[in-house]
């Protein structure tokens, strides 16, 4: 806790240790800090969307269906989670490389690939263990109430697999706006939030970096507050292991 | 037909997930230092791998990080559930709600706010190696915490109130009912610990000595360089990597499948 309380006094001073809200509104008026931050929600929202869109089917397969093998299956999704990602980016910089020929043609692409391909599984894990816990009865109870098989989905399925959504969005969007080196990884240079904290690191300015630092983090509480309802459990520790 | 589209689908994406890992795998074993060229078979980069200095200390180093922050992590998320878990509900409702900071947070501004308190307002220097294990124990001890909070919650307490009045001190009591209780919640946030630090970049950066090298920071220096040698060692690293993972799952597997007499366990 105190290293956030020290981001706030730092964020709100000046080298000479005056309270200063320069570093605030500099943010905002500045077009190129404003502009990382579109950018940094335009990758976050794409590659969540994307994420979401390659990893509910996963999960609603695997979960509906009768094979005995499917928990080995979910595992055999979700074991990359603990190779190194740096390592599984090199591996995915190589085939992109093979495939694009040049990697600086498409880095819009390269990114949302680059972190769909290293969160997909913090995804797929939180909807499949919502889709499994949830009880077959009430789908049955929607098809024998004459409901076909999309309506059944639409109306029974998918709203009661939301907390399983949410939690896989808070943890897919979060690290997407700040990860920035699997951009870095993946020559796409253009800042997001988190290269921004990167450079002011590098250049040794701690209270514009402690700014950025401070935004984000109002960022990451707002969308906690949107996100988490009352007496859910977190279920990123759960998630992982 | 549904149902061969479904097989496909999950084909593919496992094709997606796998296929770099496994490509990068076969050219591990080529002296190709590009994916796409055909060569030989060779050894060469596992010969680099584990007799260039720079390479071997920099695993060591992450290695024993993982296992010394892990280590630290676990003994005060644990002490950390505990104590709340015996404390009034404000305190523990506090302490709970304080150990969601981290657990949410994104770890650049972790990293970053950790490094700004140690290094830059009380001047520890970074090659003492402090900030970084601090930075790592900060990032690992909310999940350890997590998963020691439920095992705590399941535990019968009146066991811990029958040892108190059969006459054992707190401190026996938890020693010798408490913690054996809640060991399975223990381990799992050990391990969760460590696979937290192995794959840990941000906070590393920020904290690290600048001579020392996770597995993380030194792949991504290196990506950016071009020593060709280092960048197929690297290969070669993935590899290992990859192999000891499947190794652990399948190990992990099987005694659950023995324990528990068929019936599956996550881990």
């Amino acid at each position: 806790m105190a290293p956030l309380i020290v981001i706030v006094i730092y964020a709100f001073t000046n080298g000479q240790g005056q309270f200063t809200l320069e570093n605030l509104t500099g943010f905002f008026t500045d077009p190129n800090t404003m502009g990382t931050l579109f950018y940094s929600l335009a990758i976050a929202f794409v590659t969540t969307v994307v994420c979401l869109l390659l990893a509910y089917p996963i999960a609603y397969i695997l979960a509906m269906s009768e094979l005995k093998t499917k928990s080995v299956i979910i595992m055999v999704f979700v074991l990359p989670m603990w190779i190194n990602f740096s390592l599984r980016i090199t591996a995915l910089k190589e085939v992109l490389t093979l495939i694009e020929g040049n990697l600086a043609r498409y880095p819009f692409t390269n990114a949302v690939v680059g972190i769909t391909y290293d969160f997909l599984p913090f995804m797929i894990l939180p909807i499949y263990t919502t889709l499994s816990k949830l009880d077959g009865a009430l789908r049955e109870a929607a098809m024998d109430l004459g409901a076909d098989d999309l309506h059944t989905f639409l109306q029974v399925t998918l709203p009661l697999s939301v907390p399983g959504i949410v939690s896989g969005v808070s943890m897919v969007f979060l690290p997407a706006m700040t990860n920035y080196v699997v951009l870095d990884m993946l020559y796409n240079s253009t800042y997001i939030m988190g290269s921004l904290i990167g450079s002011y690191f590098s250049a040794y300015n701690w209270h514009g970096g402690s700014m950025i630092a401070l935004i984000l983090l109002a960022i990451i509480c707002l969308f906690t507050l949107l996100t988490t309802e009352p007496g859910e459990e977190n279920e990123r520790g759960g998630a992982l292991l | 037909m549904v149902k061969i589209l479904k097989r496909a689908y999950l084909i593919i994406m496992l094709l997606f997930i796998y296929l770099p890992i496994l490509i990068l795998a076969v050219y591990s074993f080529t002296s190709a230092t590009q994916i796409g060229a055909i060569r030989g078979f060779s050894l060469q980069n596992y010969v680099t791998l584990f007799t260039t200095p720079e390479l071997t200390d920099m695993i060591r180093g992450t290695l024993l990080l993982a296992l010394g922050s892990a280590f630290l992590a676990t003994i005060l998320g644990t002490l950390g559930a505990i104590g709340a878990f015996y404390s009034g509900k404000k305190v523990s409702t506090l302490i709970t709600s304080l150990n969601q900071v981290p657990v949410v947070n994104a770890d650049v501004v972790t990293g970053f706010s950790i490094c700004i308190l140690l290094v830059v307002v009380f001047h520890i220097s970074k090659d003492t190696f402090i900030p970084l294990v601090a930075g790592h124990v900060t990032l690992c001890a909310p999940f350890v915490f997590l998963s020691v909070m439920p095992k705590i919650k399941q535990m019968d307490s009146s066991i811990y109130e029958a040892a108190l009045d059969l006459g054992a001190t707190p401190l026996t009591a938890l020693f010798e009912i408490v913690i054996p209780q809640i060991v399975p919640g223990i381990v799992s946030g050990f391990a969760l610990a460590i696979t937290l630090s192995l794959d840990d970049y941000f906070i590393s950066t920020y904290t690290k000595p600048a001579m020392f090298d996770t597995i993380s920071t030194y792949v991504v220096n290196a990506t950016k360089g071009s020593q060709t040698t280092i960048k197929t060692a690297l290969w070669a690293l993935s590899t290992v990597i990859f192999a000891v993972v499947v190794l652990i799952v399948i190990g992990m597997n099987v005694r659950a499948l023995q324990k528990e007499g068929g019936s599956h366990a996550k881990e």
